[in-house]
């Protein structure tokens, strides 16, 4: 059985311009101690189906389908039976640890509260563990450290208190929703790094939701591109590294800029991002995609599996055309 | 800290001097003086009688003495207008009634405002919210001076539950109306105020944070919503609790309490320099007091601000 299974996950938010489907029909699952890549760019609905699955989605979003953990359904359950699931199974640290950690709140106070709510031990026990959790993601001087406010920390040291926040219950889940866009390139190398140490030592499973191809290749077992709000490509991160057959994640891979490319142009994927707004019809990269035929713009692609190591990909042009 | 407290006080001094320095010499430069009325005084009596007062001399020097009476002596001087009393007499008349019904209707208008604008924020776009808003739009349009005779008309007049006026050592049935009029349109701003920060901060990452924590919605409120909305609130209600506790001339005439802004009001009209001074001067230091008492208040919120 795997950690967490989502199937026909539909995401959908009220704006006073109409409804935007920000989600369509998203199926994917993760096993213990795994790390699944998502991948997309902005406006692909890849935090929003992670905000679905916690129930931290905006007042105006609505979510369907089923999304299990541990065998148990979870999406749409009230607050209070979601907030036994929150922080103690499954945490999440966010994009931009400048403005995810309460600027009028200590550390201490922040961490302590996790543990005081969820385990009912003392303040003084939950200061202790707190000051060995921030021991733990290798924030010098914790003991001290932990009684000061956020904006005493570097965005780095900032992203690793966050971490170490969501840490303390020990969840079997960490969706880490862009968690090094916000930070600079050696920082960034630094926080992957010790999220992957964090993950073996723990033994969770990780959701990454990132943009950064660079950050997926080294340090995800799966992973999942979206596009439009629909999954696109799903399968074992080396594989499709090694043979993506989606027009878009082809287009991704070759947007990455090369260290031994001489051209001083980047290159970029032709076209605007889907208007959400419309509900979708046919497959929602068809615009953009240079291989595209009649078909595409009129029915929905499924995904199907292209080789027997669960890699599938919702695309009707053939793998031999595109490859 | 301290050192700011002290640096402020520092600042505080040349500020009211300057305030004095202006309102003395804009107060001489309006025409006519204490001492002019319908039927003119024969010209040797009043020079006689400005003589008295002083008010025959230049205006540096009759601002140099009266500023080195009230520094050495703490003495406002006399009235120029009621021969009988001085003007700490008149302030120490007034200024505690305008610090009692002021002082309340500070209270009420934070206890009432605060909590109208969090429930707005909180239920934002339900019927609650709206009937909150639309509460703090009308206590906000209705003036004072609209708000004081309806409650008469109602209260005292229709329903017979609360005198029309009068003070009585400051009774709780004399004291209700007063308190409401007062108080209302400060309540409203600050609703309004309270919810539009709060459902700012409802939006910003460190409360998705919070939520994701699987925090209750009552430690989330408590912990980590209200302080930050607080903010701008504070800032407004250091100002706001100057104008409440010096007092409303609008209150004074129409429930008759007798606080100081009756006085001040009169005294402007009857070019009684004494008591305009006198008034300025407490209303003044109270502004950059409170103003500064915002601030600390501030710091020790956000703390992002240290001094």
């Amino acid at each position: 059985m795997s950690l967490l299974e989502v199937n026909n996950l539909k995401v959908e938010f009220e704006t006073a311009d109409g409804i935007v489907n920000a989600v369509n029909n998203v199926n994917f699952s993760i096993d213990e101690g795994k790390i699944l890549a998502i991948v997309g760019e902005s406006g692909s609905g890849k935090s929003q189906t992670v905000f679905a699955m916690t129930g931290l989605l905006d007042h105006n979003g609505s979510a369907t389908g089923s999304v299990k953990f541990e065998g148990e359904e979870i999406l749409n359950l009230s607050n209070q039976k979601l907030n036994q699931i929150r922080a103690e199974k499954i945490a999440m640290i966010f994009q931009d640890p400048m403005t995810s950690l309460n600027p009028y709140v200590r550390v201490s106070e922040q961490m302590t509260e996790v543990l005081v709510h969820h385990q009912g031990i003392s303040k003084s026990d939950a200061l202790k563990q707190s000051i060995s959790m921030l021991d733990a993601v290798r924030i010098p001087d914790a003991s001290n450290r932990v009684r000061m406010y956020p904006h005493e920390f570097s965005g780095g040291m900032r992203q690793r208190v966050m971490i170490a926040m969501s840490l303390l219950c020990r969840p079997k889940l960490l969706i880490a929703d862009e968690p090094t866009t916000a930070l600079d390139v050696t920082v960034q190398a630094q926080i992957m790094q010790l999220l992957s140490d964090l993950q073996k030592e723990f033994g969770m499973s990780i959701i990454l939701i990132t943009h950064d191809l660079g950050v997926v290749a080294g340090n995800s077992d799966d992973m999942l591109v979206m596009y439009g709000g629909e999954i696109m490509e799903i399968g074992k991160t080396e594989n499709i590294y090694s043979a993506s057959t989606h027009p878009y994640t082809q287009g991704l891979m070759t947007a990455v800029p090369r260290l031994d490319d001489s051209e001083e142009r980047l290159i970029t994927i032709p076209g605007n991002p889907p208007n959400m707004m419309k509900a979708p019809v046919g497959c929602p990269f068809s615009p953009r995609c240079k291989f595209s035929i009649d078909t595409c713009s009129k029915v929905s692609p499924v995904l199907i599996n292209v080789s027997k190591n669960n890699h599938l990909r919702a695309c009707h042009v053939a793998t031999e055309e595109i490859l | 800290m301290i050192n700011y407290i002290i640096k402020r006080i520092g600042i505080a001094i040349p500020t009211l001097l300057i305030l004095i320095a202006v309102s003395f010499y804009l107060m001489h430069a309006a025409p006519g003086g204490p001492f002019t009325s319908e039927r003119p005084l024969p010209p040797q009596v009043l020079a006689n009688i400005e003589a008295k007062y002083g008010l025959d001399q230049p205006i540096w020097r009759q601002m140099i003495n009266y500023l080195w009476g009230v520094i050495t002596q703490f003495d406002f001087g006399p009235s120029y207008k009621y021969h009988d009393r001085t003007v700490n007499e008149i302030i120490g008349h007034g200024f505690p009634i305008t610090l009692k019904y002021g002082f309340w209707s500070f209270i009420v208008a934070v206890g009432v405002g605060i909590p109208l604008g969090a429930i707005a924020a909180i239920r934002k776009n339900t019927w609650i919210d709206y009937l909150a808003v639309g509460i703090s739009i009308g206590a906000q349009v209705l003036p004072n001076f609209v708000m004081a005779p309806l409650l008469i008309i109602v209260f005292t007049l229709w329903l017979d539950w609360l005198p029309g006026g009068g003070w009585n050592g400051g009774a709780w049935q004399y004291l209700i109306m007063p308190i409401i009029a007062l108080s209302t349109s400060y309540m409203a701003s600050i609703a309004r105020i309270t919810r539009s920060s709060m459902l700012e901060v409802l939006n910003t990452n460190y409360i998705r944070t919070a939520k994701s924590k699987g925090l209750p919605t009552k430690v989330i409120f408590f912990r980590h919503v209200l302080k930050p909305s607080l903010l701008p609130v504070i800032s407004y209600l250091g100002p706001a609790f100057v104008g409440l506790i010096t007092g409303s001339v609008i209150i004074d005439i129409y429930f008759s309490t007798g606080g100081m802004g009756y006085f001040f009001v009169n005294a402007a009209f009857n070019r009684d320099y004494s008591v305009m001074m006198g008034i300025t001067i407490v209303v003044g230091s109270l502004t950059i007091l409170f103003s500064l008492i915002a601030d600390l208040l501030y710091a020790w919120i956000d703390p992002k601000i240290r001094y």
